[in-house]
């Protein structure tokens, strides 16, 4: 583990870029130097930043497939269970045999979306281990720029390829700005 | 030459590049040179290129890449920085007077509202103005007319505390917009999560940072989060969509499901789906056109963007106008005498005057100024035909729920309508909520994403290359080395 002169665990080694060009640019670099640990922050998604990276597609749908799947069985479960032998609900003189299933079709198609934005939503949370309310990237004062107009790269302390003075260097050739040390605490 | 401020230049050069694409005058020169305040801006690097660019525009390339160029989806090549203090400013800077005014009524109106609705649940619905055969009216029409617009709550209509009836349309009402609301909801909460963020790192006030920060989940921005929010969010809008057609289609099912003439017929889905984006779009605009004025949004809300929402009005205005005249076309055809009747007295009964203006004039003919470029980028227009579009939709779903009912097979039953003064005042009083919580939303949160308008400045995409000259706008006047 990793201090610094003062004592602090040093969680990464960030820089600034001018631009999501620039930054762009440098994540290839860092990916191509064969970094794990890294991220990139930006205030918005960059298109084709994950390729940069060497990030795959998200597979956050198959969670929403999932939840898609489950919310069609269960409104297939409460309504065909009772019609077809638990509860018979004799309404207007419907029909409960199979002539019936056309009208469960609403409800299964509005369960299966109800579940599928549930999984989508609760997947986007869990996949992104949020809401997570600290991070040490907070610490670094110029930091708050990156909601703004500020443009981000850390390179993580436990990458094992980590030491200070070549990701230093690397950040520097990439054009990195401000670089610095991020404490963990 | 008269002395011209770069903007204006700016504007003129922008004016040739595009031309044939009339912009409504004025918008970029009320909006950047006129304030005070403002002067500071270098609102027109732009000028350089495109003055530059103009007079030697001549050969084939230069031809093929004047065609090609784009109307920018943010004017005046505002960059990140300044999208964010514009954005951020309407929620950080003091309310102006008007917000207070216009609060003011609407939430008088709302509270009122509130009372009625109270009102009402204590005494019972014969504070309505319902009578058989009129059993649903103006409660209904409401629930049509907000759904129609975005969402609501329904009853859970249960059958004596049994088994639920899936096979009832009410039922399916129920889940339809529910599932709606709730869906609505996650959507616009992820959207917001990243502009959440935005507003927690330049909150000022301890209540602030702790609000936003908790409700921004502790965003930062980092791209193996927007990898997965991208695909959440992206989802998120594809399910929303068939909840789009889904939750109109089964509200119209309450009605098509009934032998009441004029509702039972199949044409309710497509018919009421158009209605809703119809009405939808027009209320959006309503809201959208003060809001763009008020808080100065004319190069975020650019006049492109107007003109593709008033082509959708103009679309689905004309599919209602087809849906009314197959309608009519459908009585006739189907020879029943009931049905014949309820359509001739819809033209020509008690409540003549909502189909002449309701539903003629402001759903089927006030669109149609659409047509006319210059009509689409006439703010005043737009906002005329926007506001009619909101009448006629609000009498469209009432004349289809009491016209049918008001003259229904027996004439011996027949009654008209009349609303009491809590049926009145519950409608004035969910227009004041709906208004109400508008301007709370547009006091407390941002009312743009800035996060999603970013990626839309050039400078968002990864291969851009600054051309040489051009420096983007900060506030303030500053410059930002590219």
């Amino acid at each position: 583990m990793m201090k610094t002169p003062f004592g602090h665990t040093v969680y990464a080694m960030g820089a600034e870029y001018p631009s999501a060009a620039a930054l762009y640019e440098a994540a290839k670099r860092v990916r191509d130097a064969g970094f794990r640990r890294w991220d990139v922050y930006s205030p918005f998604p960059i298109h084709g930043m994950d390729e940069a990276m060497g990030l795959g597609k998200s597979w956050l749908s198959g969670w929403v497939l999932f939840g898609g799947v489950s919310g069609l069985l269960t409104a297939a479960l409460v309504e065909f269970g009772p019609s077809w032998g638990l509860y018979r609900l004799d309404v207007h003189g419907k029909p409960w045999n199979f002539w019936t299933v056309p009208a469960f079709f609403p409800i299964m198609f509005e369960l299966t979306v109800l579940f599928g934005a549930f999984a989508s939503f609760f997947a986007w949370l869990g996949m992104n281990g949020l809401p997570r309310w600290y991070h040490p990237m907070f610490n670094w004062e110029r930091f708050s720029r990156v909601t703004n107009d500020g443009f981000f790269l850390a390179i993580e302390a436990r990458d094992p390829r980590f030491t200070e003075t070549g990701v230093r260097e690397l950040l520097e050739q990439t054009g990195g700005q401000h670089i610095t040390i991020v404490h963990e605490d | 030459m008269p002395k011209i401020s770069e903007s204006q230049a700016w504007w003129r050069g922008y004016q040739n590049e595009t031309e044939g694409l009339r912009l409504y005058p004025g918008t970029c020169d009320k909006s950047c040179s006129d304030r005070p305040q403002r002067r500071g801006y270098r609102s027109g690097g732009a000028c350089n290129i495109i003055m530059d660019a103009a007079p030697t525009a001549t050969g084939p390339i230069k031809e093929a890449e004047r065609r090609i160029t784009r109307v920018p989806l943010v004017l005046n090549r505002r960059n990140f920085s300044w999208l964010t203090e514009r954005i951020s400013g309407v929620v950080e800077q003091p309310a102006p007077r008007w917000w207070w005014v216009a609060f003011t009524i609407t939430a008088s109106a709302a509270t009122f509202g509130l009372f009625c609705i109270g009102y009402q649940i204590s005494t019972g619905v014969g504070t309505w103005g319902n009578q058989i055969p009129v059993g649903w009216a103006w409660d209904i029409t409401n629930f049509v007319f907000w759904i129609g617009i975005g969402h609501d709550l329904a009853p859970v209509p249960n059958n004596w505390a049994i088994w639920q009836n899936f096979r009832s349309a009410l039922m399916w009402d129920v889940f339809a917009v529910s599932t709606y609301f709730t869906v609505s909801v996650l959507f616009w909460y992820t959207g917001l999560v990243p502009d959440l963020a935005t507003l927690r790192d330049r909150a000022t006030t301890k209540v602030r940072k702790f609000l936003f920060g908790v409700f921004a989940c502790g965003w930062r921005g980092s791209n193996r989060n927007w990898r997965h929010y991208e695909m959440a969010y992206l989802l998120l809008a594809g399910l929303s969509t068939p909840l789009v057609l889904s939750v109109h289609s089964v509200v119209s099912f309450d009605f098509a499901t009934t032998l009441v003439p004029t509702w039972h017929t199949t044409i309710f889905p497509p018919y009421f789906v158009a209605g809703a984006i119809f009405g939808g779009f027009a209320m959006v605009l309503t809201l959208l056109l003060p809001c763009r004025a008020m808080f100065k949004l004319q190069d975020v809300i650019t006049p492109q963007h107007i003109d593709k929402m008033a082509k959708i009005i103009l679309l689905t205005g004309s599919f209602v106008g087809y849906a009314y005249t197959m309608e009519f076309f459908l009585a006739w055809y189907s020879g029943n005498s009931y049905e014949r009747f309820a359509f001739w007295n819809r033209v020509f009964g008690p409540y003549w005057w909502y189909w002449w203006f309701g539903m003629l004039f402001c759903n089927c003919l006030s669109p149609q100024l659409f047509w006319f470029r210059w009509c689409r980028y006439n703010i005043l227009v737009v906002f005329f035909v926007a506001m009619c579009v909101n009448a006629g939709m609000w009498f469209e779903r009432f004349i289809i729920i009491a016209g049918g009912l008001a003259r229904d097979f027996l004439p011996s039953s027949w009654r008209i309508y009349h609303p009491t003064w809590v049926d009145i005042w519950t409608y004035i009083g969910t227009l004041g909520i709906f208004t109400s919580l508008f301007l709370l939303f547009v006091r407390f949160l941002p009312m743009i994403a800035m996060s999603e308008v970013k990626t839309a400045v050039p400078e968002a995409d990864p291969h851009y290359t600054t051309p040489p000259g051009i420096q983007s706008v900060s506030p303030g006047g500053k410059e930002r080395t590219r």
